[in-house]
């Protein structure tokens, strides 16, 4: 600043400005100074542009000519010129006569320093500027400086230039840049390094709102009446309870009630999936046996076609089960209402091995476990599931009782007859469900080697029993070592109701003798004769013909015969009626230990026997010999025991002694029935009957006795 | 009608008077049931002539037995429609002439 107020001075003094009027009134005041400067540069460009102010002045030659003599001087004109002081020395007041003359209208303190100052220089070596830079850097330097120490407003300044602005501290600045695009400098107030700054990611909300616990409102009122009734009501009932615990029983009956309950709601968490666990185990079942189940289904031995009297058996599903493995089959029976389940009992045929028994259900859609499970403490020697009541299986064990399960009640049996109700003191060869009687009360039949035939029925959960018939011997009792006459016994050991007449059944005997008895008769056989070696193992009526029957036994033979028309009289007059002759005899060449009728044919059965083979016969392709003699057994020395064919699917299962059943299925030829007429609908099933029994009777004519057909 | 009741106590007075806890309504579950009802019977014979001391200990235990905001009535006479949380109501009577309402809501 003083070398500008210095230069002004000198203006001021070289050009006298008196010729604007305007300022001549106020010309002794100084503050006009500053303008007059100002004034100065208009006064070079008016000469030139003779551009007049509005309000100069006109004035005349001899005005403009008239000189006014000015002096301007340094003096300050509102300065006292009369300032007297006081002086020690002379001790009186003296004028003094250096009075200060300087006045100062405005001030402003700069922020520029001059580049060779000594401030400036040492600035720069503060900010490490090298003295050889060029005049234009430093000046931008300087600038930089400068604005940064004037401050706020440069705040705003871009990122951009504090790039700049650090590469030109670095050492090695290329002037370059400086010079193509202006040094962009750092904002020292607001500044971050490059790499702090990162993206930050976007905030956002969100919020979920749980369920409040659930509540309720209640409101009541208490007064003290109120309360004196609660307790006088409650009381009474207090009263009441204690008379009711006087009476026992009732508080065991409910605590076992409650047992109870528990005990289900328990069984219901396992029962709960037992369902899906059973869907899951015949799924998986279907997919490990889908060849057998495929060859079930649809596999016909083609090698049929080819020949005219041999059929084959298709072994399929096998079933075993762990525990029942050292036991024999004892019995087979399927089911009346599920085609696919079939019940087995267990037990041994051996004298010296008697051991427990068992029942198992299986269902040919789970060969792998059976369905249903009971474990007797004895051998069970043959069931029977009722055809109507499809969940009552009676069964006859080894030491002669016997006993009614109902599948749906998982422990043990029903009912089991005792010594005190007419047990039987031997085994219990068989037992046979017949149609509840006039009181629709459940009853059934069954037989033993202590020859009575026993009817069972169930009254009211009881069982009661009544002898039917004793299989007394004709021949004179046998004396005893004694001398007392024991009336001998036939053993029975199979017997079957004749299809029509429920009353009739046959009897085969352990002596290898055919009883026809009545149930009206208990004293007396209508019809006896020796047919057998040997014990007999199974009697069957054909399922067609009325008249006709089948036998089995252990002296290798299998025998049809036909049931005798003759009143007891005729009988009586007949020389020998044991001698009769059978209709059919066939040879297995080993004990056969069941025979069963298909249910399709009335010219079909097969047989088992003990070296393991299944026989099937048509008679209606050959009546001499088998079209079908297999080994199903897997091993030689396996006895195959029973055989029973499915009603509606054509394949057999067949048992043996070592706790297998395994299912075959019938080729073709095996299954023949009579080709039906293309157009025409299938024939009604009285129809078929009648062309069954025609079929079988065709057969029987060839065969029959010609003195014996002359009688009839 | 209130001198029927008083003639009505007199006769029954003669009887018993019935100071055992009467849970009138609950719908806790038994283990809570039993602790809160004892908890009562407890503040009430200790604070036998001071309901609201006898509240108060209700509240504050229940309030650190089963977690906070539980809200307890005790006196002789009073009306009350409250919203509570469900399992967590306690109605009853005590020592004859003592009503407890205890229940929770937050």
């Amino acid at each position: 600043m003083p070398p500008k107020s210095l230069a002004k001075g000198k203006q001021a003094q070289a050009k006298p400005k008196a010729t604007r009027p305007g300022k001549q009134k106020d010309g002794d005041d100084m503050t006009d100074a500053g303008d007059g400067t100002d004034g100065d540069g208009d006064w070079g460009n008016m000469t030139k542009t003779l551009v007049k102010p509005d309000d100069q002045l006109d004035l005349s030659e001899q005005e403009l000519k008239e000189e006014f003599t000015r002096i301007l001087t340094a003096n300050n004109p509102h300065a006292p010129q009369n300032i007297v002081r006081y002086s020690f020395k002379e001790k009186q007041y003296k004028q003094t006569s250096s009075v200060d003359q300087l006045a100062i209208h405005f001030a402003l303190d700069g922020n520029m320093i001059h580049k060779d100052s000594d401030e400036a220089q040492r600035q720069r070596a503060k900010l490490g500027i090298p003295e050889a830079q060029s005049d234009h850097a430093v000046s931008e330097a300087g600038e930089a400086a400068s604005g940064a120490q004037g401050g706020e407003a440069e705040e705003g300044k871009d990122e951009g230039k504090d790039e700049q602005r650090e590469e030109a501290s670095t050492p090695a600045p290329t002037q370059t840049e400086g010079s193509s695009g202006g040094k962009k400098l750092t904002n020292q107030f607001n500044y971050s390094e490059r790499a702090s700054q990162t993206y930050n990611n976007p905030y956002r909300e969100r919020g979920t709102a749980t369920e409040p616990p659930p509540r309720a409102v209640f409101s009541s009122n208490v007064t003290q009446w109120e309360i004196y009734d609660a307790y006088q009501e409650d009381f009474e009932k207090q009263e009441k309870n204690k008379e009711k615990k006087v009476i026992p029983g009732r508080k065991e009956e409910d605590k076992t009630r409650k047992r109870l309950t528990i005990t289900e709601t328990s069984g219901d968490d396992i029962s709960r999936i037992s369902k899906a666990a059973k869907i899951i185990e015949r799924m998986v079942n279907q997919n490990s046996y889908d060849d057998i189940a495929q060859d079930f289904r649809y596999w016909e031995d083609p090698a049929d076609e080819y020949r005219e009297s041999e059929g084959t058996l298709l072994p399929l599903w096998r079933f075993t089960y762990e525990k029942a493995k050292k036991l024999a089959v004892t019995s087979l029976c399927w089911n009346p209402k599920y085609k696919d389940l079939f019940a087995v009992s267990f037990g041994s045929y051996d004298f010296m091995k008697q051991a427990g028994g068992m029942i198992l259900f299986y269902s040919l859609k789970n060969p792998s476990f059976p369905e249903y499970i009971y474990e007797t403490d004895s051998g069970i020697m043959c069931l029977d599931v009722h055809p109507e009541h499809p969940y009552m299986v009676a069964v006859g064990f080894y030491d002669g009782s016997v006993g009614v399960f109902n599948v749906e009640k998982k422990d043990g049996p029903l009912h089991r007859c005792t010594a005190k109700n007419g047990k039987h003191t031997d085994p219990v060869w068989q037992v046979r469900w017949q149609k509840d009687d006039l009181e629709n009360n459940h009853n059934f039949y069954s037989i033993s080697s202590d020859g009575r035939i026993v009817h069972w029925t169930i009254i009211k959960n009881e069982l009661t029993f009544q002898d039917v018939i004793k299989l007394n011997m004709p021949e004179a009792p046998a004396e005893g070592p004694d001398g007392t006459k024991i009336a001998t016994i036939g053993c029975g050991t199979a017997f079957d109701f004749h299809k029509k007449n429920d009353y009739m059944f046959v009897v085969g005997t352990e002596e290898g003798k055919i009883h026809t008895c009545s149930k009206a008769y208990s004293s007396q056989f209508l019809d006896s004769m020796d047919a057998h070696n040997m014990a007999v193992y199974k009697v069957r009526w054909n399922p067609y013909h009325p008249d006709i029957y089948i036998t089995c036994s252990a002296d290798w033979t299998v025998k049809i015969w036909e049931r005798t028309n003759k009143s007891a009289s005729d009988k009586n007059d007949s020389t020998d009626t044991s001698a009769k002759k059978p209709l059919f005899t066939f040879d297995l060449n080993n004990s056969v230990g069941d025979v069963a009728w298909a249910p399709y044919s009335s010219t079909v059965f097969a047989a088992v026997t003990a070296d393991g083979k299944v026989f099937a016969y048509d008679l209606n392709v050959n009546k001499y010999e088998p079209l079908c003699e297999q080994m199903v057994a897997q091993k030689k020395k396996t006895k195959l025991t029973h055989l029973e064919f499915n009603p509606q699917y054509p394949i057999v299962i067949v048992g043996d002694d070592r706790g297998t059943v395994t299912s075959c299925k019938l080729s073709p030829n095996l299954r023949k029935q009579p080709k039906e007429k293309k157009g025409v609908a299938a024939p009604d099933p009285a129809v078929r009957e009648q062309q069954e029994i025609a079929k079988l009777d065709k057969i029987l004519l060839m065969v029959r006795d010609p003195t014996d057909q002359k009688s009839t | 009608m209130a001198e029927q009741t008083e003639e009505k106590k007199d006769t029954s007075e003669s009887k018993r008077v019935h100071v055992y806890p009467l849970i009138r309504h609950s719908d806790m579950n038994d283990e809570m049931k039993t602790e809160a009802m004892e908890l009562c019977v407890t503040a009430c014979e200790k604070f036998s002539s001071n309901n609201e001391n006898a509240a108060r200990m209700i509240k504050d235990t229940m309030d650190k037995k089963f977690g906070a905001s539980w809200h307890a009535i005790v006196g002789e006479g009073f009306g009350f429609e409250i919203t509570h949380e469900v399992k967590n109501l306690l109605y009853m009577f005590f020592g004859g002439n003592c009503a407890i309402c205890v229940w929770k809501c937050s």
